[in-house]
């Protein structure tokens, strides 16, 4: 009985087959709407770019966004240009630019359409779309171009570039085409999937001539193209720009938090350029210049740079020397018996006194009970179990290893460990005092501006911190990556960074960094002198304010300006003052500030001396008008 | 064995050639869908799809001859044991799984990516055709007989949800076809066929309507059975059906609103309206149509394709490589794909009916529903008769998983077939 089943079985899956067979022959044979192809001589299709997504500050005002422009087309089979010479006039070029752009153009497909002039602004379209009619198998495509409000963020922000030949060939699936836009470096390459959208495609009819005769179908079959997403960054546009203008003729970085959510406020890498000229047609001209530049403005120094931390390391030192419970906020040291050299100044008989001098003894001894804590008797064995432990520690403050900020190839930096040394020297065969340069922030540890930003904010927050990222929402529902809500602990007992803060209230307000207070601010701060091989020592100021309910957490670096008071902590607090109050009281030091022409003392590597003053200064090529369009 | 036999021999050549003709027919449309005019794309590249799915096919004709020289009985044998391995891959997938597109389901083996879920078909067939095997089972009478087959289904069907691959648990579905052959009353396959046709009216009109429709119904039976029939007792049982339904018409409406996610429900209603979302997931719908739609009777010709290069259709050379078929043969290429099919399952099905060992028998028909069911919801969802969920079409879709998964099924099958005439003089 059960047998016979089998037949019904067999008659299901007939009945299914037999509908799909009338389905297709329905949709291919019977239904004439989607056989658009056959009829491609009056059904054109044509694909909408979309526009790329907008990027929004923290107060809502726009960053990037797009401009319409006009990209000429040519067919060559078509193309009949009987008056080489006034066609030439018209568009601004010379003879040869037009024999060598043909040229390539027959060389990609005779009747395909291909590029031929690319950008020109609307002004230059409508002067020359008239005349352009008189030259047959020429057509204009709308197209846009990325368009910054002000002159800043450039390596934040990166750029949009045609796709090269090996990422057209590398793509995953099939999406990019040749001569597509792709976002290369910085937000724009990150974030790429979010901001580029989706093409769409319309159908329309034209007559023989190629003449629009409206949408075919009434738009039935169109799909739209849907611009892409925008994207909303903590970036402050006001005071990015004002950190802009005092690192001028400086090489160096300014990171700005906000410590209770980690969204970037600023970010500066100095020398920097306007990111217009990479937008425009002459962008292989200006990327040239700027791959070529000595001082390297395309380095993205705040997430790339490495630098010592110098004193502004003793911060954490104390930290891990509090929590660890080998000092109390009454531990005092003084300067004997110590192989670090220290300048003059009162006694530190506490935490606090020993951050705000910045005592180097202080914190070799600080950084030595750490070490031997362990009560091991072998002082080999003591230091390597030690230094581990030390490790672990400095760890959760994100040194030593990628944050994850939303930026592309973001340095790890170097936190030694163990192994790292016994590399250099072998297993138990060094001790303490082959590594107590660490204690000042010396040695072999590398961070990066940005991950020194990002502990003035876990000092801020008393404990914690969340991943620094420029983009915090992204598109209308300002959706937000998870990652970025995840809130980092480093350990450290909150009462515990009470005695560090008073310290560097007193740097700030009679200390290491006294020139630079803020009246009616209390900022809380330290400075670092970080020791290079290659010139003066670079200034580094890091800090945080107000203390009672911190807004700001920054870090500053100056390449070979000097102690961390002379240029970094002016120019941090300076930032601060901006960003809390919208107006900056020292008009004196923000102007010395501002001129202060610190680059001409930057020794490149492989250099024995600094380059001479203009020998980067060449203009960009900015203008977007073709040279020559007049009738 | 003594004798030494060509590992061939008693291979039911059908199912071979069809088989290796949809593998054929597959390759050379997952070159046309990556095919790039403006990059030189060659067949044998293994950096494309085409030239990797060759790799896969190799591979698979290796597995193919390893499964034929494989003592029939092994499968038999070690089903249970087969059926914990992919367990326990699809726990080690929760933990371990590298994420691909939203789904936590690839296991990576050095270079090679698995996904276990797609095994999981051939463990549960080999899992439900031991425990069928047991004559004293019968579906037709001991309800408590049907419990461990629902166990066997749940346990992986509950590990693939937790990794967010609906689609191929959905698949699981097709179990119904082999549960009916072997004795399942008929009324339960009738009512998921009802279920769904409930399902789809109620997304479609407004559903006081279709309650008033079923009350209309029922009035209409309970007041004509007793003199079409002439039986009685029927009235109780007519109104518990009625409420039942409409029960579920309003259970359905809860459903999608408050259990399915967003774009489940989503795909169901472009299932119904393409119209409704036309940017977003009626998207894939409306171009996966026109791309088969545009290559008219014949076909635009191989390559030419213009709808499925490029970005018009998603998921080319995987999900929806049935639209290339389409567009670039038209109505006559897709209608040889799906006869293809049908006479595949037709045939197993037939091999299956012959088989002398229920094993055998449950094992064929459990590999016909799952080729089936593939074929059912992957065609139709690319000419706007399913709703779009992501599953491959069998032997044609790229990619190693799913080729492998399916061709193991197969030919398991086939090897437990060819030793059919020996079966029972072994004993």
């Amino acid at each position: 009985m059960l047998e016979n089943r089998r037949f019904v079985i067999i008659g299901f899956f007939a009945l299914i087959g037999l509908t799909y067979l009338l389905r297709l022959f329905y949709l291919q044979v019977l239904d004439d709407s989607y056989s658009i192809e056959s009829s491609s001589n009056s059904i054109k299709r044509v694909t909408e770019i979309p526009f790329r997504g907008q990027i929004y500050d923290r107060t809502g005002k726009l960053i990037v966004y797009n401009t319409p422009v006009y990209d000429l087309l040519v067919t060559p089979y078509k193309a009949r240009v009987d008056d080489t010479l006034r066609f030439c006039q018209v568009l601004g070029i010379e003879r040869s630019d037009f024999d060598s752009l043909m040229a390539a153009a027959s060389a990609y497909s005779r009747v395909k359409p291909s590029l031929f002039l690319r950008q020109l602004s609307k002004e230059d379209f409508a002067s020359i779309q008239d005349i352009m009619v008189d030259y047959s198998g020429f057509e204009f495509a709308k197209s846009s171009l990325r368009t910054y409000t002000a002159p800043t963020l450039a390596n934040t922000l990166g750029y949009v570039s045609e796709i090269t030949k090996t990422q057209l060939e590398k793509q995953e699936e099939p999406y990019y085409r040749q001569s597509d836009y792709i976002g290369q470096s910085g937000i724009e390459k990150i974030y790429e999937n979010e901001l580029r959208g989706k093409r769409g495609t319309k159908f329309v009819m034209q007559n023989v001539s190629g003449v629009y005769k409206g949408p075919w179908k009434g738009g039935e079959l169109d799909t739209m193209a849907v611009a892409g997403e925008n994207l909303y960054s903590g970036i402050d546009l006001e005071v990015q720009q004002y950190a802009d203008s005092l690192m001028v003729n400086k090489v160096g970085s300014v990171v700005a938090i906000e410590p209770k959510t980690g969204q970037i406020i600023s970010m500066v890498s100095a020398p920097t350029y306007d990111p217009n000229i990479l937008a425009s047609r002459y962008f292989s001209k200006n990327y040239a210049a700027l791959a070529r530049n000595p001082y390297k403005p395309l380095f993205n120094r705040p997430v790339m740079a490495s630098y010592r931390p110098g004193s502004t390391f003793k911060l954490i030192q104390a930290l891990i020397g509090l929590q660890e419970g080998v000092i109390t906020p009454g531990s005092g040291f003084t300067h004997a018996n110590c192989p670090v050299g220290c300048h003059n100044h009162p006694a530190t008989g506490t935490v606090a006194l020993g951050v705000m001098h910045s005592c180097n003894p202080y914190f070799y001894n600080v950084f030595r009970r750490i070490i031997y804590k362990n009560n091991i008797k072998n002082t080999f064995k003591a230091s390597a179990v030690g230094l581990d432990n030390w490790h672990d520690q400095i760890s959760k403050f994100g040194i030593g290893q990628r944050l994850g900020i939303d930026l592309p190839s973001e340095y790890k930096g170097n936190l030694p460990n163990k192994k790292y040394y016994d590399r250099f020297y072998g297993e138990y065969r060094w001790k303490f005092s082959n590594i107590y340069s660490l204690s000042i922030g010396e040695g072999e540890l590398l961070i990066t501006p940005l991950k020194m930003a990002n502990v003035a904010a876990i000092i801020a927050n008393r404990g914690y911190f969340y991943t620094p990222h420029v983009i915090h929402g992204i598109g209308d529902k300002k959706k937000v990556n998870p990652e970025y809500l995840v809130r980092h602990e480093t350990g450290v007992e909150p009462h515990n960074f009470e005695p560090v803060i008073e310290g560097m209230i007193g740097a700030v307000e009679g200390g290491t960094a006294r020139r630079s207070r803020v009246e009616g601010i209390t900022i809380a701060g330290k400075t670092g002198t970080s020791q290079n091989k290659r010139g003066d020592d670079h200034s580094i100021f890091i800090a945080f304010a107000p203390v009672e309910d911190p807004k700001i957490a920054i870090a500053v670096f100056v390449e070979n300006a000097g102690a961390g008071g002379q240029a970094a902590a002016p120019i941090a607090n300076l930032i601060i003052e901006k960003y809390l109050t919208r107006k900056v009281t020292n008009k004196a030091l923000e102007e010395r500030m501002m001129k202060a022409d610190l680059m001409s003392k930057v020794i490149l590597p492989g250099q024995k001396k600094p380059l001479p003053a203009d020998t980067t200064k060449k203009k960009p090529v900015t203008e977007t008008k073709p040279s020559a369009a007049r009738p | 064995m003594s004798e030494t036999k060509p590992i061939t021999k008693n291979v039911d050549w059908v199912v071979v050639l069809i088989y290796i003709a949809c593998l054929m027919i597959g390759w050379i449309n997952i070159y046309a869908a990556v095919y790039n005019p403006e990059v030189n794309t060659s067949m044998f590249d293994f950096n494309n799809n085409a030239g990797k799915q060759l790799m896969w096919i190799g591979t698979a004709a290796l597995l193919i001859v390893c499964i034929l020289v494989i003592d029939y009985k092994f499968y038999e044998t070690f089903s249970f044991i087969i059926y914990a391995v992919v367990i326990f891959l699809l726990v080690m997938v929760l933990f371990a799984g590298s994420n691909v597109n939203g789904s936590r389901s690839w296991i990576k083996f050095g270079p090679v990516s698995l996904q276990p879920a797609e095994f999981s078909k051939l463990a549960i067939s080999l899992a439900i055709s031991k425990y069928l095997s047991d004559p004293a089972i019968s579906l037709t009478r001991k309800l408590k007989d049907y419990y461990p087959i629902l166990g066997i289904i749940a346990v992986p069907a509950l590990l693939i949800l937790l990794s967010n691959e609906t689609g191929s648990m959905l698949v699981f579905a097709s179990f119904a076809i082999v549960l009916y052959r072997e004795g399942m009353p008929g009324f339960i396959p009738a009512i998921g066929i009802v279920m769904a046709a409930l399902l789809i009216i109620t997304l479609l009109f407004i559903k006081w309507y279709i309650a008033a429709a079923i009350i209309v119904i029922a009035g209409l039976v309970i007041w004509l059975m007793p003199v079409m029939t002439r039986r009685r007792g029927g009235l109780w049982a007519t109104i518990l059906i009625a409420v039942v339904m409409i029960g579920i018409v309003f259970g359905v409406d809860f459903f999608m609103n408050n259990v399915l996610q967003k774009h489940q429900r989503g795909r169901i209603m472009v299932l119904l309206d393409p119209d409704s979302d036309p940017r977003g997931i009626g998207w894939n719908v409306i171009q996966s149509k026109i791309a088969i739609g545009s290559g008219g009777f014949t076909g635009k010709g191989f390559l030419q394709g213009t709808q499925t290069k490029f970005d018009f259709v998603p998921e080319q050379s995987t999900d929806f490589i049935f639209c290339t078929v389409g567009e670039e043969h038209g109505f006559i290429g897709s209608a040889i794909v799906v006869v293809l099919f049908i006479a595949l399952i037709s045939r197993l099905v037939v091999l299956a009916e012959r088989q002398r060992s229920r094993f055998a028998r449950v094992y064929g028909y459990c590999v016909a529903g799952i080729i089936f069911f593939h074929f059912m919801v992957n065609i139709g969802m690319t000419i706007g008769l399913m709703p779009v969920i992501g599953i491959p079409l069998p032997f044609f879709s790229y990619g190693g998983s799913s080729l492998w998964s399916f061709s193991i099924l197969l030919f398991i099958f086939l090897k437990i077939d060819a030793q059919r005439p020996f079966t029972l003089s072994r004993g």
